[in-house]
């Protein structure tokens, strides 16, 4: 098991550095001065422009070599300082984030956990029941299918904006300040439920396509059939195949993580849902290149971090892991 | 690509069995090479499937062909519903829908065949290498492999993107394709593992053929169904994570797709307004086509490996 | 009598047609008997094999009746065959060594399949501890995961639980076919010994392998395109056989001591036909150097001497 860990350990480790020399790296690679865009969001005339360049770029610490550079990122990184935001001048990119995080994961985690768990119990039963199989495998195909953006604007059209259930964008009703009261939390979850629908429809279906493959397939095994020949009744026989099942399924569920995120990013943007998503569209949308970085940055540590919870759970999951004997 | 395609690929389960047996003892080969597009015909899955996408590929190519608009061209009525004159209606900017749509369909084709194209051959040289070497070659090869992978593509790819404008849709094929191979190149090492420890495979290495050579006569061809089916999610895969590129403007600009549409749409408060034909049809098109593919996928690995077939 | 089975006719249903892979077997095997089936690949014993404890999802009984100990098995009816599964009928299958599931320790995949089959683990835990020490496994095996033991091992553990409950028919299917010879030897000396100590009433060994038949089996049973061919004392078989096929099947063994120069092998020419159309008349017609005009109908298995049946027109009654 000590074993296993320490092999995905080094291989998060390794991604972490990767990850971050290119997020660190790309925007030095690129054609542009990024002064020379703050410079002229800030308008200010050409004769003072000089020296205000001068005086940003040494600020930004952007003179120095680049290893230097390279360097200090790292030690900024170490003490949680990711750096000014050029697009909300004034403050920086680590309040801005802690900021937008919790919504997110507001959405995140529960879409997740509950289109997981809901996936492979239908999945699992679709794969027993051929009449389940034909209404609900379809669907749940056109529900894989169907981009997050696109969801987000139907669901938007037809509940928020036709028939007024839900409303149309935002975290929380305008005239409310956030805050521990029923009112607040009331209109979050209101504002909250579209995306969060949005997330878990398409995710869902991606799960009960795999979970009824897998059974499919573990119904099938050398060890199903002897079960069966030795006159096993189903409950047993489905028991263990949703048992062996629910390995790949796992190990599945940190792949799926980068593509949720992503659909969480989008669906943000289209209900004006203050989380990362919506600020990434605004550091997008000014060039803001420290934002985008610490954005980045955030995404990588936040996906690594689940893949390793992910990992520890599957540990438990299958023995094999802890007999010390390479399992799957 | 870590997106939904791992989870909708059905688990590779090899010909063998009392049921290869039987059809191995007893072959009749003429009646065999028909038996496949027998199959093939008779799978509702590959059927339908095939017909919608190749429905929304006529559209593609033909579309543009029965209208005079193009899709950034002005001067349209502004925000009209569907008429007999505008059969998606138009923008509030006064562009015609119809022909964003049909151009956004030829984008879509392109860049997702491209994508697959450039993900598909990077997956095949990798997975293809580690599986069939082994050894440090493939440690290495699948440490870099699970780099990739676990670094979320979307992040990535915006990153890249906001600095490095997207010009042509070629460009952003190129960019779909170098982050989605890691999961081809699982999916395809893992093949190729089997089939190295094979018979034919050690006789064509005894028989002194060079690491290339094997791989490309002796192995790849084996795989061939394989390959193809992976080609087909890969497809999927890249409409859709360049649909998501394109809403969130980081595609080409200047080349019409339906992620655009969808990113006009929104900026435009598209849904606040109602104008609910330019934000409705790109989605369906998307939609439609990678659904198509997914289940055509479904199908064909029904076809190729017999013991899927649930009848 | 402990088996009788009268006429079996067990076909898969293809797109072309039924496939006749087990065309009409009659035999009986008696108390304490060990039966060796053998013949090549596809004539037909994996399907007789099959059909005696579990259907496989194409195949359909055409015709014919299996009795055990008086009782006529339903063996069409894969719910009603429940019942006898494990307790009267009972399998140890070719893939031992994926037979237990990976992810349950094999004591508590045991009481799990007791209980379900209203059997309790309590009572039966002395009984199967003897049992494995017997085949020469530690009680600590129990909570092992199978993925902790070797190949051989978990081949003995599969053996233990399938005769757990003293079946009256056991069905070996291919048994030795993925082991090396040495456990081979132990895995055959241990299904007489199974037998000798009365786990087991009758016994049928499936194999392609004749040689591990000639030590184990009482009685040999060749069969050839999914009919029967030949049924003799291993003895006999080996030594004296009289049909045709059985003879080339025996003179292609090779002989211990014979040397390369002075004989070299010989296979049988040619390759079985088809059992979606099968040719009319003896099936084994095509490669038989003996086969005239008479061949044209089919051969009755007919009973030579006591306990020797043959079905081919060359051989003297």
């Amino acid at each position: 098991m000590t074993r296993y860990l320490a092999r995905k350990s080094l291989l998060y480790l390794l991604t972490f550095f990767v990850a971050v020399t290119i997020d660190w790296a790309i925007p030095r690679l690129m054609p542009g001065d990024p002064i020379d865009g703050l410079i002229s969001r800030l308008q200010a005339d050409s004769t003072a422009s000089q020296e205000l360049h001068g005086y940003f770029t040494e600020s930004f610490g952007l003179d120095q070599p680049l290893w230097r550079q390279y360097a200090s990122f790292w030690r900024g990184l170490a003490h949680g300082d990711l750096g000014p935001s050029i697009a909300y001048v004034g403050s920086s990119v680590s309040d801005l984030i802690w900021a937008a995080l919790p919504y997110t994961l507001a959405l995140l985690v529960p879409a997740i956990v509950l289109s997981y768990v809901a996936g492979n119990r239908v999945g699992a039963m679709a794969a027993r029941r051929k009449v389940l199989d034909n209404t609900v495998l379809p669907f749940a195909y056109i529900l894989t299918a169907t981009p997050y953006v696109w969801l987000a604007l139907v669901l938007a059209y037809f509940l928020a904006f036709k028939w007024g259930i839900f409303p149309v964008s935002g975290a929380y009703d305008f005239s409310l300040q956030p805050a521990w009261t029923w009112e607040f939390a009331w209109s979050f979850l209101q504002h909250w439920f579209l995306p969060f629908l949005t997330l878990f429809l398409v995710s869902f279906g991606g799960w009960a396509i795999g979970m009824r493959n897998l059974i499919i397939y573990e119904l099938e095994s050398e060890y199903s059939n002897y079960l069966q020949a030795l006159g096993a009744p189903s409950t047993l026989v489905r028991k263990y195949a949703y048992g062996n099942a629910v390995l790949p399924q796992m190990s599945g569920l940190a792949l799926a993580l980068g593509a949720v995120v992503g659909g969480a990013l989008v669906t943000e943007i289209v209900f004006g849902y203050p989380g990362i998503g919506t600020l990434i569209i605004t550091a997008l949308q000014n060039r803001d290149y420290f934002l985008l970085q610490g954005l980045f940055l955030l995404i990588i540590i936040g996906v690594l971090v689940a893949n390793f919870v992910v990992d520890i759970l599957y540990v438990v999951v299958d023995p094999r892991t802890r007999t010390g004997i390479q399992g799957s | 690509m870590e997106s939904r395609a791992d989870l909708v690929a059905t688990p590779e389960i090899a010909l063998t069995g009392e049921g290869a047996a039987l059809e191995d003892a007893y072959p009749e080969p003429p009646v065999r090479r028909f038996e496949a597009l027998h199959f093939a015909a008779r799978n509702a899955k590959l059927v339908v499937g095939l017909t919608v996408v190749l429905a929304f590929l006529v559209a593609a190519i033909a579309g543009p062909w029965l209208t005079d608009a193009t899709p950034f061209e002005f001067g349209y009525p502004l925000g009209e519903p569907p008429s007999s004159a505008h059969w998606l209606g138009t923008t509030s900017p006064g562009q015609d829908v119809y022909s964003q749509f049909v151009y956004g369909l030829r984008s879509s084709f392109i860049v997702g065949a491209l994508a697959a194209a450039v993900a598909g051959l990077l997956g095949m040289a990798i997975g293809f290498l580690g599986g069939y070497l082994g050894g440090v070659i493939d440690e290495i090869l699948s440490m870099v492999t699970n780099i990739v992978l676990v670094i979320p593509t979307l992040a990535v790819l915006i990153i890249v993107s906001a600095y490095l404008s997207v010009g042509s849709l070629w460009s952003e094929a190129l960019l779909i394709g170098l982050t989605s191979w890691p999961w081809a190149a699982r999916a395809i090492r893992a093949q190729t593992f089997s089939l190295a420890s094979r018979d034919f495979v050690s006789l064509a290495r005894l028989s002194g053929q060079g690491t290339i050579k094997v791989i490309v006569k002796e192995i790849a061809p084996n795989m061939s169904s394989y390959l193809f089916l992976t080609f087909i999610l890969l497809f999927g895969g890249a409409v859709l994570i360049a649909a998501t590129l394109d809403f969130l403007g980081l595609g080409p600009s200047q080349v019409m797709s339906l992620g655009l549409m969808l990113n006009n749409a929104v900026s435009n408060a598209a849904l606040q307004l109602g104008m609910w034909w330019w934000f409705i049809p790109p989605g369906v098109g998307i939609t439609a086509i990678v659904g198509g593919l997914y289940i055509m996928n479904v199908g064909l690995d029904e076809v190729f490996n017999p013991k899927l077939r649930r009848t | 009598m402990s088996l009788v089975v009268d006429n079996l006719r067990v076909y898969y249903r293809t797109l072309r047609g039924d496939v006749r892979a087990l065309d009409g077997a009659t035999f009986t095997v008696a108390d304490g008997e060990i039966m060796g089936v053998a013949g090549e690949s596809g004539c037909g014993k994996t399907t007789l094999g099959k059909s005696l404890i579990r259907l496989d999802g194409r195949m359909r009984v055409a015709e014919g009746s299996v009795t055990l100990d008086g009782v006529e098995l339903p063996i069409a009816d894969d719910r009603a065959m429940d019942a006898y599964r494990f307790r009267s009928v009972s399998i140890v299958p070719q893939y031992a060594m994926s037979a237990l599931n990976p992810i349950r320790r094999i004591g508590r995949m045991i009481s799990e399949l007791l209980s379900s089959r209203g059997v309790s683990y309590e009572e039966t835990l002395p009984e199967l501890r003897r049992r494995l020490a017997l085949v020469g496994l530690s009680d600590d095996v129990l909570e092992r995961y199978p993925i902790e033991l070797s190949g051989g091992m978990k081949q003995r553990v599969v053996m233990v639980l399938s005769t757990l409950m003293n079946p009256s028919l056991l069905v070996a299917d291919e048994l030795t076919s993925a082991l090396d010879v040495s456990t081979q030897k132990a895995v055959a000396e241990m299904l007489v010994e199974f037998r000798d100590r009365g786990f087991v009433k009758s016994t049928i060994v499936i194999t392609h392998d004749l040689s591990i038949l000639y030590q184990v089996a009482d009685t040999i049973l060749v069969m050839y395109a999914g009919k029967l061919v030949e049924k003799g004392s291993a003895a006999e078989i080996t030594e004296d056989p009289r049909h045709p096929y059985t003879k080339l099947l025996i003179a292609s063994l090779p002989e211990v001591g014979v040397r390369f120069e002075e004989r070299r092998l010989t296979g049988i020419a040619g390759r079985p036909p088809s059992l979606l159309r099968p040719p009319t008349g003896c099936r084994f017609r095509a490669r038989c150097p003996l086969a005239t005009e008479e061949c044209a109908v089919e051969p009755p298995f007919v009973e030579l001497a006591a306990g020797r049946h043959a079905a081919c027109w060359k051989v003297a009654a």
